[in-house]
């Protein structure tokens, strides 16, 4: 899914031409495409937004969407700072979306800085193509498995675990867990960073040579020539792609699922529950959560789409 | 220069300790299923490839991922073919719809899908046939954005009015123009949307799960993993060198041509 892609849009003029008999086929040829989209994703979205607003009986309510909010209060923590008292499922939101946002801020800079090592960095090119093979396997490289491989690494027993004991340092003693909210950020790491990598290093290269010059000629530093040329030109396509991480962390399920057994408040792990067996004892609020989830996803979407506009500008 | 070098091996090294320990560490555990008999043995290897359970969903999810590949180009191919050539008009809709799965997380679709094919009026979900169905739907939904940005990719990067043109004023039909002139064309960029499908279906756990089970791959290497640890790292092994196979092969085909996505997204 790279986000720029800026081949002039299709030749115009030609299209007027078409003959209505001609038309009629055209539109017989991408029939079987609508009618899956609607079968496969219109129906199902459909059906979480009608349903969403129903109560048991059938009947038009909103009781299910207050009920996601319903629970949630403002008190004050011994130290005197406000704290929001979240219910269950609010929280799932809440730590879903910070995950996704420290994925995505931590993986955006790393594979940033990454894709700046093997294209500007000064590195050998052979740094560079073993790079971009790893980044292709590792963020395609998600779930079950990859849980795996962490418990194996940093769970209790893990080889990295055992390796710090045996320099002296207990690393769950010292606070650490494979299998809270940081072992998930760490291990959901491992797919995010490539992604960055794999879009971010076309687009540095995407920057002119001649852009530089033209600002060192100007007397522009180097400092100078980054914070007015190439971050403004960047930064777009950077922020899309982070965009595009937090989606990509927001929705995962398995890798989270096989990590902690189901035992983290996510709210993909609560979906899951839900489908296995009315876990929330409300098929209406079932629904609603679902379709926040879209909500959430739509949300963030549209900056995206903004974002990857405005990077085609410079960038292809 | 020479210190902007240094700082970018230091990400590099970085990078290639986070890459390679869990790989690692998930060898060394894999190994250790004899101790304290024999210090390193293959036997969760062995134990793994002598499980019939393993082939069959091995199997099962290779076919699926195959329908899957097969249903997707049916779908995409003749649109992005018609929208590139005969209805431009539709290209925004078309973009829009196929960045719709990555506003459905899975879990999401598969909530949805369950919901409104599995009780009345359509049952789909009584037959294994009818659920083996929906497996290959909801897949070919998770795969749409990147298998049609790659066949639409590869379009653009054809002429294909003239294409077209040509092979009409020769007297060809639309049949042999699609299978003799155009899809050729399109060969890498049809393997690289056939070798990322693979990728993603062969192990994928979140829909699998929920519609079939340990029929299916990923749902049996959860499974697995959970009861017999050595085992479960040697299976995580072998998925991360299925992957690392399709990765590989889309990167022999693409060499030399920039712009392949071999992107899936996370799960």
């Amino acid at each position: 899914m790279s986000p720029s892609d800026s081949v002039p849009k299709d030749s115009g003029p030609a299209v007027a031409r078409a003959t209505p008999p001609t038309n009629v086929w055209a539109w017989l040829g991408v029939l079987p495409f609508f009618t899956f989209v609607v079968a496969f994703i219109f129906l199902p979205s459909f059906v979480l937004l009608v349903r969403g607003f129903q109560d048991d009986a059938g009947n038009f309510t909103l009781t299910n969407f207050l009920a996601i909010f319903k629970g949630t209060s403002l008190t004050f923590s011994p130290s005197g700072l406000p704290e929001l008292d979240l219910n269950t499922i609010l929280s799932a939101y809440w730590i879903s979306i910070r995950i996704s946002v420290t994925t995505a801020i931590g993986g955006g800079l790393f594979g940033f800085l990454l894709a700046y090592a093997v294209t500007l960095g000064g590195l050998p090119r052979w740094v560079r193509s073993g790079l971009l093979t790893f980044s292709g396997v590792a963020s395609n490289f998600a779930g079950v498995p990859l849980a795996f491989a962490f418990i194996d690494t940093l769970g209790r027993v893990g080889l990295v675990t055992l390796l710090f004991k045996s320099l002296g340092l207990d690393i769950y003693d010292a606070g650490f867990s494979l299998y809270n909210f940081w072992g998930l950020s760490l291990t959901y790491m491992y797919f995010q960073f490539p992604l960055m990598v794999l879009i971010m290093a076309p687009a540095l290269d995407g920057l002119k040579r001649e852009w530089r010059e033209a600002a060192e000629n100007l007397g522009a530093t180097s400092v100078e020539y980054w914070r007015h040329v190439a971050l403004p030109i960047l930064l777009p396509s950077v922020l899309g792609t982070m965009i595009l991480l937090f989606g990509n962390a927001f929705g995962a399920y398995a890798t989270a699922a096989a990590l902690t057994g189901g035992q983290i408040n996510l709210i993909t792990i609560l979906i899951g529950s839900q489908i296995q067996g009315d876990a929330l004892h409300n098929p209406g609020l079932g629904f609603a959560v679902a379709l926040g989830m879209i909500v959430v996803m739509g949300v963030v979407m549209i900056p995206y789409l903004w974002l990857r506009r405005v990077s085609e500008r410079w960038l292809r | 220069m020479k210190r902007s070098a240094l700082w970018s091996w230091l990400w590099i090294v970085l990078g290639v300790i986070y890459f390679f320990a869990p790989l690692l560490a998930t060898l060394e555990f894999s190994l250790r299923a004899s101790r304290p008999t024999l210090f390193f043995s293959l036997l969760a290897y062995q134990q793994v490839l002598g499980d019939p359970g393993f082939w069959r969903g091995l199997l099962f999810s290779t076919l699926i991922a195959l329908l899957t590949i097969i249903t997707s180009l049916l779908l995409v191919l003749p649109t992005a073919y018609w929208v590139n050539l005969r209805l431009p008009q539709l290209r925004p809709v078309v973009e829009l719809i196929t960045l719709l799965p990555f506003v459905i997380p899975a879990i999401v679709l598969t909530f949805g899908l369950i919901k409104i094919y599995s009780g009345r009026p359509f049952h789909i979900t009584n037959t294994t046939f009818g659920t083996n169905a929906l497996l290959v739907g909801a897949y070919v939904v998770l795969t749409l954005p990147y298998m049609y940005r790659a066949v639409d990719t590869g379009l653009r990067a054809i002429d294909v009015r003239t294409l077209t043109e040509a092979a009409q004023s020769l007297g060809a039909d639309s049949i042999t123009v699609l299978t003799q002139v155009i899809f050729p064309n399109l060969r890498v960029a049809l393997l690289s949307g056939t070798f990322l499908t693979l990728a993603t279906v062969i192990g994928e756990y979140t829909i699998a799960s929920f519609l079939v089970g340990l029929n299916a791959f990923g749902p049996y290497v959860s499974q697995i993993g959970q009861n017999r640890a050595y085992q479960g790292a040697a299976l995580a092994l072998i998925s991360f060198s299925l992957v690392w196979t399709m990765i590989g092969l889309i990167q022999f085909f693409n060499r030399g041509i920039p712009g392949q996505s071999q992107v899936a997204g996370g799960r």
